[in-house]
């Protein structure tokens, strides 16, 4: 899932300082289940930017609207007039929300809610950690399931480094040392073989280092062209 | 027991003060309450196991979203008092009603700009308006 978290009030306040009507507009996908951009957060940041204008004598209309996701035409587009209707939309979705929206060549401007932190798992009430970052290359079969590029400090291929004391990171007392839950998972699955082989230097191509990235499938392009 | 307690507050019943969302006391707020709280069962002694916790959660959260738009958090408020003790609700309704006067009107309803810094912790001001929780019994 994708994670985020609301930003400063004071940037929220500065990017719509200027519009006499604004959107705030969440997304029932990720940012609704890590709590930050779905209905609930929609109406509490609304009601709050409501009390800041009001006590300030501001006369400014704040809209809310929720869609199922920001990243999708299809939840987009029977919203658009609703979006031209503002001066700016104050968006609560993930930065993918946040562009796709603006990319649709309308001329209201889109700002973020919501810094948009990393593509994790929710372990607790509240609590939220890092687990891949897309690398486009998964090597979670040779490490029993754990990421070493997410979990790893150094995204170590060939860990552990010799900073891990204790199952402890050396960056931070108050973080596991990933390649320490490697070595402990495989040993658990029987495959502590694995530690031992050498992961080659790898085309970091299939992530960032190879550019902003694209995925065609053509199986599925020609389908939709023969529908039409 | 026929006890008086100020005209002014105005009571909304809830199942349990647990019920009570962060939104809807920001409601309160915008739509020009001057000041509001929330009277849960005493810590401890609650029904639903801790809804009246929750609520102190919820309440915190809500002063300090008003704080950051300028308006001063101790305008909501949390009391806990016994379900059964009608004179200490009566009380209280009194001392939130003197409280908010201090305060005076709320800035939404006057429009007169922040009342409350934005660099001040709103958990700063908290007081401590509420009696320990009772020693377990037994
Ligand atoms: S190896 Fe790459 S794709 Fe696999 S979990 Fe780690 S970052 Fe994600
Ligand atoms: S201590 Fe462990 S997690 Fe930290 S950088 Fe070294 S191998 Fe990676």
């Amino acid at each position: 899932m994708i994670i985020g978290d609301l930003k400063n009030t004071d940037e929220i306040l500065d990017s719509i300082d200027d519009a006499k009507k604004v959107l705030v507009m969440g997304c029932r996908g990720c940012v609704t289940i890590c709590q930050v951009g779905g209905e609930k957060e929609v109406a509490l940041l609304a009601s709050q930017l409501r009390i800041g204008d009001k006590a300030r004598g501001r006369n400014r209309e704040i809209i809310e609207l929720t869609i199922e996701r920001q990243c999708d035409a299809e939840f987009i587009e029977p919203i658009l007039g609703k979006v031209k209707e503002v001066d700016k939309v104050l968006s609560l979705a993930c930065g993918i929300g946040v562009q796709y929206v603006s990319d649709l060549g309308l001329p209201t401007p889109v700002v973020p809610g919501i810094n948009t932190t990393f593509l994790g798992v929710n372990l607790d009430t509240g609590l939220w950690k890092e687990r891949c970052q897309a690398c486009g290359d998964c090597v979670l079969e040779i490490t029993g399931g754990i990421c070493p590029i997410a979990r790893c400090s150094k995204s170590l291929l060939n860990g552990p480094c010799g900073g891990s004391a204790d199952g402890k990171c050396e960056i931070d007392p108050d973080v596991e040392c990933a390649w320490q839950l490697i070595h402990d998972r495989l040993k658990a699955l029987g495959k502590l073989e694995n530690i031992e082989r050498v992961i080659p230097a790898r085309s970091w191509a299939t992530s960032r280092d190879g550019g902003p990235r694209t995925r065609i499938r053509e199986d599925l392009r020609s389908i939709s062209r023969e529908e039409g | 027991m026929r006890l008086s307690y100020p005209t002014n507050v105005k009571i909304v019943r809830v199942p349990c003060s647990g019920r009570v969302n962060t939104i809807h006391l920001l409601k309160t707020i915008e739509e020009g309450a001057d000041g509001v709280y929330v009277a849960g069962c005493l810590e401890g002694d609650c029904h639903f196991m801790e809804g009246n916790l929750r609520a102190k959660v919820r309440v915190e959260h809500a002063r300090e979203l008003i704080a950051q738009m300028g308006i001063n958090p101790d305008r909501i408020r949390m009391y806990n008092m016994a379900a059964s003790d009608g004179p200490r609700f009566a009380q209280v309704a009194t001392e939130m009603t003197e409280h908010i006067r201090q305060l005076g009107p709320s800035p939404l309803y006057t429009g007169s700009g922040p009342e409350w810094p934005k660099q001040q912790d709103p958990k700063e001001q908290i007081e401590d308006n509420n009696p320990k929780p009772k020693a377990a019994a037994g």
